[in-house]
C-alpha cells in the first residue's frame, strides 16, 4: 500500500459555503482582502452549522458560483494563493498538560470553531454530537471504511494511530463514556496491528475508558452508523431515531484526527485525506488535501492512463458522478475514483423478473422491487409504505439486480416526493 | 476533458449477472433431464422438445413485434418456457401438440399478461394444462420405456389400485419408467438441481419443503394403513422432482421472501398429495403450483421482512 503523499499547494482553492449538513454559511471576507491559512472565512447563526476556513494564505479574488461535489452548484470563496502558506500567528500548538485542564465545553468549542464535521460523508456538524441531549454509554470509532476502492481511513490508521487515540480520549471526555469500541475491518490488517500495540500503551497508561478493538468481517455496508451498532452490540436503532437513543455514539477515525489537530495543533479543518484511484489513473495515491483543491489538480498528480469517462467523489456504491472536473474537494470528500468508458456503462433497465436478490442483500429488511414498482406507478404512499424512508441508499439492491433496474434511484425519488 | 462526463445515479458498480445469463444456466441446467428423456424415449421425442422450443421463440417475438415491443426472444426465457412445456409432454404425443401447447403457453400465459415478470401463472404450466384439458387422450397416452408399446406411468397405475410391475426405486431413479419426457430420470434432474442451488440461482426453501411434505403425506396417508406409505415411490415419480426444482421455483410466480416461499412449497406439496391421493387424477403437480401461483400474491403481502429498527412482528 502506498503512504500518505502532500501534492504540490494549488495556485487557487474554492471553498464551497456549504460542508456540512445544516445551513449554508455567509461568507466574512470580502474580494481583495488577503486571508492567512486557518483564518475563519465564513459563518452564520443557526442551530445546526460549521464555520469554514481559509487553507491557503493568500488573497480573496472572488465570492462566486462554482460546481460542488454534492449540490451540483454552489456559491463558493476563491482564494488566490501567494505560495508563503502563511498560518495565523496566534494558532500555537497546545502542549499535553495544556489539553488535559480543558474541560468538555472548552473542548467542544474547539471543535466547533475549528468547522469539524463527520467525515466519513455524512458531514454532520461534530460538536453537536460531542453533547447528545441524552446520556450515552458506548462510544464507537468507525474504521470501517467499507466502500471498496477507497484507502484513506486505512491510511490514516496505519500512520496516525497515536493522533486518532489522542482524538477519541478528547471525545471520550467529552461525553463522559466508560466503554469505547474501535471497529476496524478484517482486509485492514496493518490498522488493526497498530490499534492494537498502540492501546495497549493507551490502557497501561491508566485511562478511565475501557477500550476494546473489535475486528470486523469486511463486509458492505458495515460503515453505515445503524448497520455498525448493529454489528457490534446486537441491538437496533428503532426507526426514526438516533443512535444516542440507545446509548452510543459513533465518531469516524478520520474526525477523530480532525479531533486532535483542532486540540493539540490548534488546527482548523483545512485538510483532509482523500484516495485518488480507478482504472484510468495511473498511479494510484491517498493524499493529504487542502479543502477547495480542483480535483483535476489531483487527477493531474496522479497521471492519467486514459481519459476518464465517470469521476466519482465519495465510493463507487454511494459516491456522485461528477459532471465536471472543476469541483473542488470539500470536508466530505472521502476519495475521487476514475472510470473508464466500459465501467462507466449504463445499462439498459430490464424487467423485475420478482427473483428477490434486492430482498436478500438490503442490509435494512426492505423489498426494493417493490418500493421500485409503487414508484413507477406513483404510489407515493405506498413506497412509505414500503419504507421508503428507511433507505440508507447504500446501492447494494441496484448492484445485486440481474435486470439493472435502477432501485436506489427510485427510492430517491420516492423520499423526495414524499418530502415535498 | 475533452469528452463529456457520464453522471448516474450511485451505485455505479454492478454485479456480473443478468436475467439472460440465468435464463439460459436455467435451460443448461435441464439438458441433462431431456438428454436422458430422447435416450429412453428415442429421437421422436427430440423432436418434440425442439417443436416446444421453436413455437414458443416464434409466438414471443411474433406478439412483441405485433404489439410494437422490443423483441426478448434471445433473453432465453421463451426458450424456458417452450423447453418446460416439452418436458411435461408424454413422449409420443403428436407433433402439432407441443407446437399449440408452447403457442397458448406464450400467448395466454405470459403476453397477455405483459411479458417477462408480469405473469401470475407459470406459463408452460398453464400451456399444459391446456393440452390436458383439450387433449387428454393424448396426454395421458404413455409408452414404456425403450418401447412404443403404451402403458400407465406408475403413478396411474397406483392409482387405478393396480399391481405395479416390477418396478424397483433404482428404475425411477433412473428414469426407466412410464412417464413425461422430461421427468423421468430423476438423477439428471437432481444434477441440474444441484448445480443451479451452487450457483445460488434457485434457494433451497421451496423444493425442498415441497418434497418433504409429498413424502410426508404419502407416508401418513398413502399405505393401506396410516403410517405406512411408501413415500420414496412418490417422491421418486410423476413430475415431483422436475416440478420441485424447476418449475415450483419460477421467480416471476412464486413468493419473494424466503419465508414465503417455504410456506410457499408446503402449499404446492399438500395441494400435490391431496390431488394424488384422494382427488381424480393420478398426478397433481401442475394443479398445485398453478393454484399456488394464484395465492403468491397474498402470501407476499403476510411475510414481508421486517424492517431495521422496527418492532418484530411476532
Amino acid at each position: 500500500m502506498v503512504g500518505l503523499e502532500k501534492p504540490p499547494l494549488p495556485k487557487q482553492v474554492y471553498i464551497p459555503l456549504s460542508q456540512h449538513t445544516g445551513k449554508a454559511c455567509i461568507p466574512e471576507v470580502r474580494p481583495g482582502e488577503s486571508v492567512v491559512t486557518g483564518q475563519r472565512i465564513a459563518g452564520i447563526q443557526a442551530a445546526i452549522w460549521a464555520p469554514v476556513h481559509a487553507s491557503l494564505s493568500g488573497k480573496v479574488t472572488a465570492v462566486q458560483d462554482w460546481p460542488h461535489p454534492v449540490l451540483g452548484r454552489a456559491k463558493a470563496i476563491v482564494i488566490e494563493s501567494n505560495g508563503e502558506d502563511r498560518v495565523a500567528e496566534d494558532k500555537r500548538k497546545r502542549e499535553p498538560e495544556e489539553v488535559n485542564k480543558l474541560t468538555s465545553e472548552e473542548i467542544r468549542n474547539l471543535v466547533f470553531s475549528a468547522g469539524i464535521v463527520g467525515m466519513g460523508g455524512a458531514s454532520f456538524p461534530t460538536h453537536i454530537k460531542l453533547n447528545p441531549p441524552k446520556p450515552v454509554d458506548t462510544l464507537i470509532i468507525n474504521g470501517a471504511e467499507c466502500e471498496p476502492y477507497l484507502m484513506s481511513d486505512y491510511r490514516l490508521m496505519v500512520e496516525k494511530t497515536g493522533e486518532i487515540i489522542k482524538g477519541i480520549e478528547l471525545i471520550t471526555k467529552c461525553l463522559g463514556v466508560k466503554r469505547v469500541i474501535v471497529a476496524i475491518e478484517e482486509n485492514k490488517p496493518e490498522a488493526i496491528k497498530n490499534f492494537n500495540y498502540e492501546l495497549r500503551i493507551t490502557c497501561l497508561a491508566g485511562r478511565q475508558a475501557n477500550y476494546e478493538l473489535r475486528i470486523l468481517k469486511s463486509q458492505y455496508p458495515q460503515g453505515g452508523e445503524k448497520q455498525l451498532i448493529k454489528n457490534l452490540l446486537k441491538k437496533e436503532v428503532p426507526r426514526g431515531k438516533l443512535p444516542f437513543d440507545v446509548g452510543v455514539v459513533v465518531h469516524n477515525v478520520a474526525t477523530c484526527f480532525a479531533i486532535y489537530e483542532a486540540v493539540y495543533l490548534n488546527k482548523p479543518l483545512y485538510e483532509r485525506i482523500v484516495t485518488v484511484t480507478g482504472s484510468c489513473v495511473l498511479n494510484s495515491k491517498v493524499l493529504l488535501v487542502r479543502i477547495g483543491t480542483p480535483i483535476k489538480e489531483l487527477i493531474a498528480f496522479c497521471g492519467l492512463k486514459e481519459e476518464p469517462a465517470k469521476i466519482i467523489l465519495g465510493g463507487p456504491m454511494m459516491g456522485i458522478a461528477q459532471f465536471t472536473d472543476e469541483v473542488p474537494v470539500i470536508k466530505s470528500t472521502t476519495g475521487i475514483i476514475l472510470f473508464n468508458q466500459k465501467e462507466a456503462r449504463i445499462y439498459e433497465e430490464g424487467s423485475c423478473i420478482r427473483c428477490g436478490a434486492c430482498i436478500r442483500e438490503c442490509p435494512v429488511g426492505l423489498m426494493p422491487c417493490l418500493i421500485n414498482l409503487a414508484t413507477e406507478r406513483g404510489l407515493w404512499q405506498k413506497a412509505k409504505d414500503y419504507g421508503a424512508l428507511d433507505c440508507i441508499e447504500c446501492g447494494l439492491c441496484s448492484f445485486a439486480c440481474p435486470a439493472k433496474r435502477r432501485l436506489v434511484q427510485s427510492i430517491r425519488r420516492a423520499k423526495l416526493e414524499l418530502g415535498k | 476533458m475533452k469528452r463529456k462526463l457520464i453522471v448516474s445515479s450511485s451505485p455505479h458498480l454492478h454485479k456480473d449477472e443478468s436475467v439472460i445469463k440465468i435464463m439460459w444456466m436455467v435451460v443448461v441446467s435441464l439438458i441433462p433431464a431431456g438428454a436422458v428423456g430422447v435416450f429412453v424415449f428415442g429421437l421422436y421425442a427430440f423432436w418434440i422438445i425442439i417443436l416446444g422450443i421453436i413455437t414458443a421463440v416464434f409466438t414471443e417475438g411474433l406478439i412483441e413485434i405485433l404489439t410494437k415491443r422490443k423483441v426478448t426472444i434471445l433473453d432465453g426465457s421463451a426458450v424456458l418456457t417452450g423447453l418446460l412445456l416439452a418436458y411435461n409432454l408424454p413422449p409420443r404425443v403428436p407433433l402439432w401438440l407441443p407446437i399449440v401447447g408452447s403457442f397458448f403457453a406464450i400467448a395466454i400465459g405470459k403476453q397477455v399478461f405483459g411479458g417477462l415478470g408480469q405473469n401470475i401463472f407459470n406459463p408452460a404450466l398453464v400451456g399444459r394444462i391446456f393440452l390436458m384439458a383439450s387433449w387428454p387422450k393424448y396426454m395421458t397416452a404413455f409408452t414404456k420405456p425403450f418401447d412404443t408399446v403404451t402403458s400407465a406411468t406408475p403413478l396411474a397405475l397406483l392409482k387405478e389400485a393396480k399391481f405395479i410391475e416390477q418396478i424397483t426405486y433404482l428404475d425411477l431413479f433412473l428414469g426407466k419408467r412410464g412417464g413425461c419426457i422430461g421427468e423421468v430420470c430423476i438423477f439428471s434432474l437432481l444434477l441440474g438441481a444441484l448445480f443451479l442451488l451452487l450457483r445460488g440461482y434457485i434457494s433451497w426453501h421451496i423444493p425442498i419443503p415441497y418434497i418433504l411434505t409429498v413424502g410426508l403425506f404419502a407416508y401418513i396417508f398413502g399405505g393401506k394403513t396410516l403410517f405406512s406409505g411408501d413415500w420414496l415411490f412418490h417422491i421418486l415419480s410423476g413430475g415431483l422432482i422436475l416440478g420441485a426444482f424447476f418449475m415450483a421455483t419460477d421467480y416471476v410466480t412464486s413468493p419473494l421472501t424466503a419465508k414465503g416461499q417455504v410456506i410457499f412449497g408446503i402449499g404446492c406439496g399438500i395441494i400435490t398429495s391431496v390431488i394424488r391421493l384422494w382427488g381424480g387424477y393420478p398426478e397433481g403437480v401442475s394443479y398445485a403450483i398453478l393454484m399456488m401461483n394464484a395465492v403468491t400474491p397474498i402470501i407476499d403481502r403476510y411475510t414481508k421482512t421486517r424492517i431495521y429498527g422496527t418492532r418484530c412482528a411476532k
